[in-house]
């Protein structure tokens, strides 16, 4: 028999919970010092990362660009301005390719402004060379930065519209920028190929323009004459802020990349109402996993708590294997040193279960987008979509590390291999010598695994601000839905 | 108190047919309907779907635009009478309504004129003979001559007795046609000539009477009503000083300034001047009073005038009521006794005209039309809305605003406010003017006459002075979140209803947004860089100023409120924006900011922005004086066109080739439509390159 409940439990009220689910996150207790030295060191990063993108902002020099104006032509900021829809956000892509590339030669943004706005409601990939930056001619990040907005353009299916004011190729960097597959030549290649895809390609001089507000004017019209009609594969909510205030990120995360924090800390400043619904919370717990929603687009996020262990992997490649099946677009949010070391874990199977993972990451063909929040080391990029797993967008925090191990650790690799040869040759190797030896690698390291670094070469899509994530997270969601989502055919999930 | 509606001696009118259109015949086709009697409108071709037409309980088409075919055609109102079994006609004010042809007729036919009898209209429509008509009742006139002899010398001889300053005036006159002021005996030959010149060509009669001049004169005229049973009242002055091109645009009730014993003296001359001439139903005794208040008779205006509800409001009455019954046959509702006078009213009329040149009359649609609230001291008579046109055929009044307080001071400050309220776009309007109008020191101490606006001019009608940076502001951020609003149609084209590219919230990443933009304010363009803020406001910079700007659009009616925060200053104002011209409507006064036109899409009109010949109005072409092929001169005549009653002569704005007239003599053209075509010069397309 049941036993009377303690508590009055009126059926009149009684409300209906089914369709609710528990918000996520917990206020900071931001007076404490760990909170305020993570905030300060996250800010004095931001704002060094505002101040540099504030130069870029601006292109070629002074000189160049009042040449420029005098000619009665816009600046191509401007003019991606008054192209898309007045007052519509612009998805900048690789705002600091060429950064520091080239030594003295600056070559800000790599000499093109890419990225995605709305042309007459329309999403489209916006390349726009920038004449004031040695007269818009092509570097080989140039070539890299235009080919990379082709691809995302090919993958999300988006309309592509070239601002071109460019001299063509870098003539003394022409082997840099002429022969290979993926040089200048590719630009047209993958011009003819979007097109036979049915991917617009804005045409050359179809239409007369007085100037380039008369051009530019022209160009959205042409887009409103595409008949093109964005249709989603997913349902849609309306929006909700998150609970919680964004820029608590820079406390809860900091500079710091040795100190912990809870990832679900990072979802609940993203997702919409910080409504978290999480997968096996109690299995497999360094890797977090849930269904959530951003700007009302449904989201699968995978968030790192840790060194993945099988369990980690074995749950990130089912909950993987679940959003391809639902067509839910994935989002990875990396804060990873790597998959666990060690014998007994190598002899319970964490190389198999790794490559669960791993395979299921490479397969999935729902729209997947890695934000880099903190460290992303060795195999742990693979497994949580680094680069080479060509997610469709990949973005980096200002605190964020790449490498293949950590500096420290590779230097300590070295030492030691180094300590193995000179005692095989009998010699002596001193502490004095182990740190000269370490000294250089780790600090090769630190410079390599700086997101400037990465951005520069264009290894990612953009270093962000924290407080932007939510944002920058909606504005490529919304992008990449105007593909349709592909059947996912996972291949051999080792058992 | 419930009256008998009809008396026993009268007869009963259960349909009225209200020969007239627009405010006036709305308005007496209000009373009509309350007093539970049937309306019948007629219209012209031009006012298919106007007000009054669908207002009354039936209309009938009598003719084509023009009045002469149709408001004034007295056979075709006979016969709507006749299919429409109306008893009685109302005409209104204008048009036939002080016709004694059609007082006569109606009466023939056996329908009943709301108005005086026939004989009246003719005693009082000749002012030579009803000035002797009322100085023979004891009634003050103004010294003058009205005699038959019409010789030059004669004339001369008269105005030297009388003494300068004279006015001469055409006998059969009217709206200051045919008339002058003669200062001096030096000039008095060519003054006289010219005015003989105008009645001539106006009402086909060039006598002249002379009139002493009475220097700032006040126009100041007493309500009176006479019935069929020899009775007459009068409903005290109205005051209607302020006039320009010699027509009232201002009026109240009671006069500002005047002492109970003079007001007595006013009406008791009035009702007077009224059994003079066995007056019956309603009827305008008009006075010109002088700076001592002495008051001298002008003429007798036999018809319910405009300016009417100012009178209405301080006594409490509903004239047109008044006028139906006694109509009827009945008795004045009130006795003189029980007449009373209460607080104090203004009338402003709400013309479609440019005051800033020389008050011309315009046309064209009412784009957009809002008003403040209608309530039991608030009046707006007014026979348009918005959508409607006023129409070149007829009258450009739009409106009048009628407001009443307990004193001068309390009504003249809810004018004002009223004013303000009253919006219009599409045409030029006097709105603007009657706020500085109404609130000019001199009006305010009730120190008008009827020289008032030549006498203020220059205040009143300021030079276009560069409009704060605030407002300019407040037009940036109208401009801004009347783009999102574009930007929404596309969202709400799609089933992508929350994507964030939709919001206009201009982020860019690590960068902020900034954006030029150029406003014309008056003949100048400012710049003003906007920056978008993260937190959704902006920073407008103006020359060396910057403003922190927040707000949104609401919607309350059909009207869209811009809320603004400019410097932490909040606002609501009234935003239109129409074409390339945003206009902002608010207690502070109304402010229009262009928008400049990119050359892309301006190109089309280059003539326009060239200062190019355009029609300044809708109206016929009546003469065209170039070809293609001819050269001209800036400044040479193109053409002459008629509008408003009024000829225009289109000029070249600059010299070059006729490359094409677009229009023939005879044909009509839209305001603002290019009459000609320059050949492209060199220079234009030096100046395009």
């Amino acid at each position: 028999a049941l036993r009377p409940c303690g508590r009055a439990a009126a059926p009149a009220l009684r409300s209906y919970h089914g369709d609710s689910v528990a918000s996520l996150g917990t206020p900071p207790d931001s007076s404490s010092a760990i909170y305020q030295e993570n905030y300060e060191q996250m800010k004095a990063l931001v704002n060094q990362l505002h101040e540099r993108a504030q130069n870029i902002r601006l292109g070629g020099g002074e000189k160049a660009r009042a040449r420029h104006i005098s000619r009665g032509k816009l600046l191509p900021r401007e003019r991606v301005d008054n192209l898309i829809d007045p007052g519509s956000p612009f998805l900048e892509l690789s705002q600091f390719a060429g950064y520091q590339l080239y030594g003295d030669e600056e070559v800000p943004a790599g000499g093109v402004i890419t990225g995605i706005g709305r042309v007459s409601g329309i999403e489209c990939m916006i390349v726009a060379n920038d004449a004031t930056v040695k007269g818009g001619s092509y570097y080989p990040v140039t070539v890299k930065k235009h080919l990379r907005a082709q691809e995302i353009a090919m993958q999300n299916r988006l309309p592509c519209i070239y601002l071109v004011d460019s001299g063509g190729a870098n003539l003394p960097r022409q082997a840099e920028v002429f022969p290979d597959r993926d040089h200048f030549g590719r630009i047209f290649y993958n011009q003819a190929v979007m097109s036979s895809k049915g991917i617009t390609q804005s045409g050359v001089s179809d239409y007369y323009a007085l100037d380039d507000n008369h051009a530019l004017h022209l160009a959205r019209k042409i887009v409103r004459s595409l008949n093109y009609q964005k249709k989603m594969d997913v349902t849609t909510e309306p929006s909700e802020d998150p609970l919680f205030p964004a820029d608590e990120l820079y406390g809860i995360v900091g500079a710091n990349l040795k100190r912990n924090f809870d990832v679900r800390e990072v979802i609940a400043r993203i997702v919409d109402g910080s409504r978290f619904n999480e997968f096996k919370a109690l299995y497999g717990d360094t890797l977090v996993t849930g269904f959530a929603r951003i700007f009302g687009y449904p989201i699968g996020i995978i968030g790192n708590n840790g060194v993945l262990f099988s369990e980690s992997a074995k749950k990130g490649a089912h909950f993987i294997q679940l959003c391809c099946q639902r067509n839910i677009p994935l989002l990875f949010l990396q804060n990873i040193t790597g998959f666990m070391v060690g014998r007994d874990y190598e002899a319970e199977g964490i190389a198999k279960d790794g490559a669960k993972m791993v395979t299921a990451v490479a397969c999935a063909n729902v729209p997947k987008i890695t934000v880099i929040i903190g460290g992303s080391y060795g195999a742990g990029n693979y497994g949580m979509c680094g680069r080479a797993y060509s997610p469709r967008f990949l973005y980096l925090w200002p605190n964020a590390r790449i490498s293949v191990m950590g500096g420290e650790q590779a230097a300590n690799v070295l030492a030691t291999v180094a300590k193995d040869q000179r005692a095989r040759e009998g010699k002596q190797f001193s502490s004095a010598d182990e740190a000269a030896l370490k000294e250089p690698i780790i600090k090769r390291f630190e410079e390599e695994g700086n997101p400037y670094y990465s951005s520069a070469r264009l290894w990612d899509d953009g270093i962000i601000d924290p407080v932007d994530t939510r944002l920058v997270l909606g504005l490529s969601l919304s992008a990449a839905l105007n593909a349709p989502i592909q059947k996912t055919n996972f291949g051999i999930l080792r058992m | 108190r419930t009256r008998k509606y009809a008396t026993t001696t009268g007869q009963n009118i259960s349909k009225v047919l209200i020969a007239n259109r627009g405010e006036i015949a709305c308005r007496v086709i209000r009373t009509a309907k309350k007093m539970g009697v049937q309306s019948v409108a007629v219209y012209s071709e031009a006012d298919r779907n106007s007000m009054h037409v669908d207002m009354a309980d039936e209309a009938y088409l009598i003719g084509p635009a023009p009045s002469q075919q149709s408001y004034l055609s007295m056979e075709k109102i006979i016969q709507v009478a006749k299919i429409s079994a109306a008893q009685a006609i109302h005409p209104g004010y204008g048009f036939l309504s002080e016709n004694m042809e059609f007082a006569e007729l109606c009466k023939q036919e056996g329908i009943i004129f709301v108005g005086p009898p026939s004989s009246a209209i003719r005693d009082m429509g000749i002012k030579s003979t009803s000035k002797s008509i009322m100085a023979a009742a004891g009634v003050p006139v103004v010294e003058g001559y009205h005699g038959e002899d019409q010789s030059d010398q004669c004339l001369k001889e008269h105005a030297r007795t009388i003494g300068y300053p004279v006015m001469i005036k055409a006998v059969r006159g009217g709206g200051g046609k045919g008339m002058r002021i003669i200062r001096s005996e030096k000039e008095f030959q060519e003054q006289l000539e010219s005015a003989r010149r105008e009645a001539k060509k106006s009402f086909n009669d060039d006598a002249m009477l002379i009139e002493k001049f009475v220097d700032t004169p006040r126009h100041v005229e007493v309500q009176v009503f006479g019935d069929h049973h020899g009775n007459a009242v009068y409903l005290f002055e109205r005051d209607c000083s302020v006039q320009r091109r010699h027509q009232k645009i201002i009026e109240e009730a009671p006069g500002p300034g005047i002492k109970p014993e003079v007001r007595k003296k006013l009406g008791e001359a009035a009702v007077r001047a009224a059994k003079a001439v066995n007056y019956v139903g309603a009827g305008t005794v008009e006075f010109i009073m002088d700076s001592k208040h002495n008051f001298y008779f002008m003429e007798m205006n036999t018809r319910l005038q405009v300016e009417h509800p100012v009178t209405e409001m301080i006594t409490g009455t509903d004239l047109v009521e008044w006028q139906l019954r006694i109509a009827a046959g009945e008795k004045i509702p009130l006795s003189q006794e029980e007449i009373t006078l209460r607080g104090h009213a203004f009338e402003a009329r709400i013309y479609a005209e440019d005051p800033n040149n020389n008050f011309m009359p315009g046309a064209g649609p009412l784009v957009h039309l809002s008003t403040p609230r209608a309530d039991l001291t608030t009046r707006i008579e007014t026979g348009v809305r918005q959508g409607d046109e006023v129409s070149v055929h007829y009258d450009p009044m739009i409106a009048k605003l009628v407001v009443w307080a307990a004193d001068r001071q309390a009504a003249l400050t809810k004018l004002k406010y009223s004013l303000r309220q009253y919006n219009i776009v599409g045409l030029h309007t006097n709105i603007d003017f009657l706020v500085s109008l109404s609130s000019h020191p001199e009006f305010e101490a009730g120190n008008v006459h009827t020289d008032f606006i030549p006498q203020y001019r220059k205040e009143l009608l300021p030079d276009r002075k560069s409009t704060a940076k605030e407002f300019l502001c407040q037009a940036a951020l109208g401009l801004i979140l009347k783009e999102k609003a574009v930007s929404d149609v596309f969202k709400i084209q799609t089933q992508d209803q929350y994507s964030p590219f939709a919001s206009s919230s201009g982020r860019r990443l690590n960068i902020c947004y900034s954006r030029n933009m150029t406003l014309r304010d008056g003949k100048n363009n400012v710049a003003i860089a906007v920056t978008y803020n993260r937190d959704g406001s902006y920073s407008m910079q103006i020359e060396d100023k910057t403003f922190h700007v927040l707000g949104d659009l609401c919607n309350e009616g059909d009207c869209t409120y811009l809320k603004s925060s400019v410097n932490g200053v909040a606002s609501k104002t009234k935003l239109i924006i129409l074409e390339n011209t945003i206009y902002l409507f608010s207690m502070d006064g109304s402010i229009q900011i262009g928008i400049p036109v990119p050359r892309y899409l301006s190109s089309a009109s280059s003539g326009e922005t060239q200062g190019g010949a355009v029609a300044p109005m809708t109206g016929t072409i009546e003469k065209v004086f170039v070809k293609a092929g001819d050269r001209v001169k800036a400044g040479d005549s193109l053409m002459v066109m008629i509008a408003m009653k009024m000829e225009h002569t289109i000029k070249a704005p600059k010299d070059g080739t006729i490359k094409k007239v677009f229009y023939g003599e005879g044909s009509q053209a839209n305001r603002h439509a290019r009459l000609v075509e320059f050949e492209e010069e060199d220079s234009d397309k030096r100046e395009a390159d």
